[in-house]
């Protein structure tokens, strides 16, 4: 019985519905330590000094500065981060100075009895500041990276058009709200660092920790614990959490844990990067695109982070799944006093297909032309070619997601039957029905996943059980189950006999990190590769491997020898028809895409302009779903916060800090918020994914937004073009457009 | 996880002559009753080191009984038994209305209606319905009691005016002469469940049999440092019909009485905004 | 002044201070660490617990108020290694994916067909408008709230 396919139980499910899964803070670490993060109360100041209250008992708290950092720099992609800031604090809420105390709230309360002295220098807080340079902060431009993309020529197809449309679009700030805050624990064994915690990407932390303190390889060990939810915010913070305690726990000789609280998680940590799109779009008469010119920036923060790749992501994601004879996309991501906005389910994309999608309503509008029309005009086909002349051979689902959201929705019904409703003045709301359709790269993007040369394994031991090896993290989205369904069947065993391997560095190989819609395409694909050598190998040892149990014992004495165990590796390979020139933005951006459609089905009060969104209907083509209750786990989970990021989630910055730092304040949906969801899988399967599967992860949080944008406008006849859709701006948009 | 528990002094008594003796002899002392509001900031690491006065024990003050001239609503009865409670239902439907969208559940269980009052939050959601019935606070000390009109128990934003030693008791619910024609209760909020009012509304109308305003009363919450009635608008209304002329500048006088500002949760245009809306929706009957 | 409290049926004597929250209490000094911190604020629910039949946010409450009453935890769902059925509705119907909030949902929803709460989509939605989920979109947390409903009435 194959079980690819079939809706598997969650691997370790029975242990999250017991109580019984093992988060960081559930763990008892006999002689622990509680760290707390002194923080700056500045977006930019030269340190003079940190006072220390002399009539405190510091002496029974561990504090670590600067000074106690061997080498103070957070590497990821520069290295222009600090652990602790020293001389200089370049965001709010950077982190100073760290205590410790055997009493967590003791360590917290020791922060009030230290001072810092500031003397506060020139700030930039907003992404208009940065790009007119009122200070320059990085370089002498302000800009941390800049993107070109070219095809064609824009100004001629532009010349040729029969209509050029222009819109400006604004995405905010969002908050990755995992209901688990960040946390970490680190310990040191015989000048060897242990580390453990709440994370995406055990070796990104171990990358960070080794350079950190100047450790060997084998001098550093870090494993995951379960991880409640990370959604890009678990992918570089740790590394930060995982240094402090590291820190700590040097100088205290004691192991040391930092749990952060939501007000300093939500202050303190990434965010989805802002970003202001404009668009300038030639048409042909009937609805062709002719030209697509596009201008992406996006708000870094105070420092490099991840920020080149998403913006790189959004870049490539910019035009929307559309075929344009001419385009260009410039992008430049700006350095700001703000906290580092970081990795988001997404990354980049859904700030600007949000742009490409709501732009086809504001087409629509300045055209008279149908917006349903003019996507299917121009929606990639096989066949076609990208912006960055990558030509679409395989798995492209773009068409097929849009009619089946187009038919299970009745769009083209309610938009009319709405449109009659809206013109009753008597009605207590106004109804509106809006469609969006995105595309979105599986797995790192150009040459990414080449450099990456990621590795995952499997363990066949002696007594015939195969346990999967890989650093690819189970953040909720189902990878232990995903793993033990391609290795089963791969292997042809029953699913019983495979386990799946905590990721532990000391154990497993570096599979890269768990993002970018990669776990189960990529790393999925190479457990596929080393499952089928496991297999040939089973099958040499004995003919009826593994069909029968015994067989399979037997087989697996015989491969095994004297060893307990034998590993079967595998490493990444380029497909070798994938070109990519990172120097010019040209050729296979992604190895694959994955696409969807959605269609948002609304209210807006017309008393209080707040938005009820009834219904969201969405058809997602992932190549394959591996496992279809998981992966419709997946779209309604990422569904629901795209509906969050489109309405809701409000980060208020103040003076370069977030001024709602509370659940309380900051609105995620609750299960009253979100609507009931239509979801229905697109299977066009990909050649170079294990069972066809393509990347899922990303996918659903690119299209609710733009859709939800244009039902509103649909509903209201206001021209909104900025998320999140408060009912302040509905108000705000109403009054100056008149009645309708 | 920023609260010390060593750092608090923790005072139980068991009846309310013992609360009030505890509280005059300790006048410091804060009075804690489901904690729903002051645990939030303990957790925060902001109310260490304080005596708490618990008045989990003073059974006396949880209870809801009805006399002839109304219900009386013991301090410490919570949201949740205000929404079972049939007099309540009965008489005062909007309480219950209000105490169901407070928070979820779980804060509805431990959440108290003299504790909601004595927090004094501009947005507190209980406070509207409060104003349009007239509701009396019952307050007492180890010197003496006193009744309060319920709009004058608040003195600012989270203040009241509340002197040292005294506790608030109870809440009186006093019958009004006649049913109002309608009622109405509605609260926004960001989002359809669990959010703090960015504002909330409640209002009674009677009127004559010719149709005329007999009395309007229309309360707003999160719009000024306390929950407002409006009456200007109300003392204009007095007497007419409500034609559209009259609603129209009845909604135009709402601002007369309110303050709206901006703040994390909303502006002071859209407050405003959706407040006058409100009132004409139920001016109008729309609901 | 010890305070006793029943834990899951259990008699149980906390001689700390009064102060200390009953979260802290069950995770720290009963080692119940199946109830989690999410906020700290009552908002986000994952500390929900059963204080005689009723959902609290155990976080919002300290541990000298209890004296004498009777706590639930999501350590009392299942019956040695036996899921519950609701236990094993979410299992079957995707309600658990990072697996954080699950406690706290499930005593809500334990809460809720135990009183009687009907399987009305929308009644469902309402009911646990207190537990905040950011992975599931909450569409599978309902279908196992409702599925575990069926059962019960089924069973009865």
């Amino acid at each position: 019985m194959p079980s690819v396919g079939k809706s598997e139980l969650r691997y370790e499910g029975k242990e999250k519905l017991r109580g019984e899964a093992k988060y960081l803070d559930d763990y008892e670490i006999p002689g622990c330590l509680y760290g707390a993060t002194l923080r700056s109360s500045v977006p930019h100041a030269r340190i003079r000094e940190i006072v220390f209250d002399p009539r405190f008992p510091w002496s029974e708290f561990v504090v670590a500065t600067a000074k106690d950092v061997p080498r103070n720099q957070v590497a990821l992609i520069e290295l222009d981060q600090p652990l602790l800031a020293d001389d200089v604090v370049r965001h709010a809420f950077e982190p100073i100075a760290l205590i410790a105390h055997p009493r967590r709230e003791l360590a917290y309360e020791a922060l009030s009895h230290v001072r810092v002295e500031y003397e506060e220098l020139d700030c930039v807080l907003t992404l208009e500041d940065s790009l007119a340079v009122k200070h320059a902060i990085y370089s002498t431009d302000n800009v941390f990276k800049k993107y070109l993309i070219e095809k064609g020529d824009v100004e001629k197809g532009l010349a040729e058009s029969r209509f050029i449309v222009e819109g400006e679009y604004r995405v905010p700030h969002q908050e990755h709200a995992y209901i688990e805050n960040n946390a970490m624990a680190a310990w040191w064994e015989d000048g060897a660092l242990h580390v453990m915690g709440s994370l995406q990407c055990p070796y990104y932390v171990h990358k960070a920790l080794k350079h950190l303190f100047e450790l060997p390889d084998e001098k550093l060990r870090v494993v995951q614990t379960a991880t409640g939810g990370g959604f890009g915010g678990k992918e570089e913070y740790p590394n930060m959490i995982g240094g402090h305690a590291a820190v700590l726990s040097r100088k205290a000789g004691r192991p040391v844990k930092i749990v952060y609280d939501r007000a300093e998680d939500m202050a303190a940590t990434t965010k989805r990067h802002p970003a202001i799109v404009r668009h300038r779009t030639g048409l042909s008469r009937e609805g062709r695109l002719l030209a697509q010119d596009i201008e992406v920036l996006m708000d870094g923060g105070a420092y490099v982070t991840l920020t080149p790749v998403v913006l790189s992501r959004g870049t490539l994601h910019a035009t929307g799944p559309y075929e344009c004879p001419n385009v260009r996309v410039r992008s430049k991501a700006l350095a700001t006093h703000t906290p580092p906005n970081g990795a988001f389910r997404g990354f980049g994309a859904p700030q600007t297909l949000f742009a490409a999608e709501l732009h086809w309503e504001k087409i629509a509008r300045e055209t008279g032309l149908d917006s349903l029309r003019l996507r299917r005009l121009n929606a990639f086909r096989e066949g076609s070619t990208t912006a960055t002349g990558q030509r679409l051979k395989e798995s492209v689902g773009a068409l097929e997601s849009l009619e089946r959201c187009v038919a299970r929705s009745g769009y083209a019904r309610k938009r009319k039957e709405y449109e009659r409703f809206n013109r009753d003045a008597r009605k207590p709301v106004w109804k509106g029905i809006g469609l969006a359709m995105v595309h979105h790269g599986a797995g790192f993007t150009g040459s990414g996943e080449l450099h990456l040369a990621s590795r995952a394994a499997l363990s066949l031991t002696r007594e015939g059980e195969i346990r999967v090896l890989a650093a690819s993290t189970e953040i909720g989205q189902g990878t232990n189950t995903l793993f033990a369904q391609i290795v089963a069947d791969s292997v042809g065993v029953p699913l019983e006999r495979v386990r799946v391997e905590t990721p532990d560095t000391s154990r497993v190989p570096n599979s890269g990190p768990t993002v970018a819609s990669r776990t189960c395409m990529v790393v999925g694909g190479l457990l596929r590769r080393a499952a089928l050598e496991l297999r040939k190998e089973l099958r040499g040892a004995h003919p009826k491997a593994p069909g029968s149990p015994a067989a399979l014992r037997a087989a697996a004495r015989k491969i095994c020898g004297a060893g307990k165990e034998k590993i079967f590796e595998a490493q990444y390979q380029n497909p070798p028809d994938i070109r990519w020139d990172d120097q010019n933005y040209r050729g296979d951006a992604y190895g694959v895409y994955s696409y969807a459609a959605a269609v948002a089905d609304l209210e807006v009060d017309k008393t209080t302009y707040e938005v009820r969104v009834r219904k969201i209907t969405t058809a997602q083509d992932i190549g394959k779903a591996v496992n279809p209750l998981l992966a419709k786990g997946q779209i309604a989970g990422g569904t629901a916060q795209a509906v969050g990021y489109a309405l809701y989630e409000n980060v208020v910055m103040r003076a370069g800090a977030m001024a709602n730092p509370q659940l309380t304040n900051y609105i995620i949906p609750t299960a009253l918020d979100t609507p009931p969801m239509d979801v229905s899988v697109v299977e066009k399967p990909f050649s170079g994914g294990p069972f066809g599967a393509k990347g899922v992860g990303e996918l659903p949080m690119d299209v609710p937004g733009p859709a939800i944008a244009a039902a509103v406008c649909h509903a209201t006849g206001a021209w909104i073009a900025e998320l999140p859709l408060l009912p302040e701006k509905l108000l705000h948009a109403h009054k100056n457009n008149g009645q309708r | 996880m920023r609260g010390i528990a060593e750092s608090m002094a923790w005072i139980r008594p068991r009846s309310a002559r013992e609360a009030l003796e505890r509280l005059a002899e300790r006048p410091e002392a804060l009075p804690l009753a489901g904690g729903t509001d002051f645990m939030v900031a303990w957790n925060a690491g902001l109310q260490n080191h304080r005596t708490i006065l618990d008045l989990s024990r003073v059974a006396e003050w949880g209870s809801i009984h009805a006399t002839k001239a109304g219900v009386i609503v013991g301090a410490l009865a919570t949201h949740s038994t205000l929404q079972r409670h049939p007099a309540i239902r009965r008489d005062f439907p909007l309480l219950p209305k209000a105490c169901a969208l407070i928070g979820a559940l779980a804060i509805q269980n431990r959440g108290t209606l003299g504790g909601n009052i004595a927090n004094a939050s501009p947005a507190g959601d209980t406070f509207p319905p409060l104003a349009v019935y007239e509701a009396i606070v019952h307050v007492a000390s180890r010197e003496g009691r006193r009744a309060v009109p319920f709009t004058d128990i608040f003195a600012g934003v989270k203040k009241t005016t509340l002197r040292p030693g005294e506790l608030i008791t109870a809440v009186e619910l006093p019958f009004p002469r006649t049913r109002p024609k309608r009622s109405y209760f509605r609260k926004v909020g960001t989002r359809a469940a669990q959010a703090l009012s960015k504002t909330v509304a409640a209002g009674l109308l009677w009127l004559s049999s010719g149709g005329a305003v007999e009395e309007l009363r229309f309360a707003l919450g999160s719009m000024a440092p306390t929950v407002r009635r409006l009456k200007s608008a109300e003392s204009f209304l007095r007497g007419k019909r409500l034609d559209g002329p009259a609603i129209d500048h009845a909604c135009t006088l709402l601002e007369r009485d309110v303050s709206p500002i901006d703040d994390v949760r909303s502006t002071a245009e859209y407050r405003l905004a959706v407040s006058r809306n409100l009132l004409r929706e139920f001016l109008e009957n729309q609901r | 002044m010890p305070i006793r409290i029943t834990v899951n049926g259990k008699r149980r004597i906390f001689g700390g201070p009064p102060f200390k929250r009953l979260i802290d209490v069950l995770r720290e000094d009963f080692q119940l660490t199946g109830t989690k911190e999410g906020c700290g604020e009552g908002e986000c629910g994952a500390c929900t617990v059963l204080l005689d039949g009723e959902p609290v946010n155990s976080c919002l409450i300290p541990v000298g108020q209890l004296d004498g009453r009777a706590v639930k935890t999501v350590e009392s769902l299942a019956a040695g290694e036996r899921l519950n059925a609701l236990q094993q509705c979410f299992l079957e119907s995707g309600g658990a994916q990072c697996g954080i909030c699950t406690p706290g949902m499930l005593m809500t929803a334990s809460y809720w067909l135990g009183s009687g709460g009907s399987k009305d989509p929308s009644a469902v939605r309402n009911a646990l408008a207190g537990n905040l989920c950011r992975c599931t979109g909450y569409q599978q947390i309902v279908d196992s709230v409702i599925a575990a409903a069926r059962k019960r009435k089924s069973r009865a």
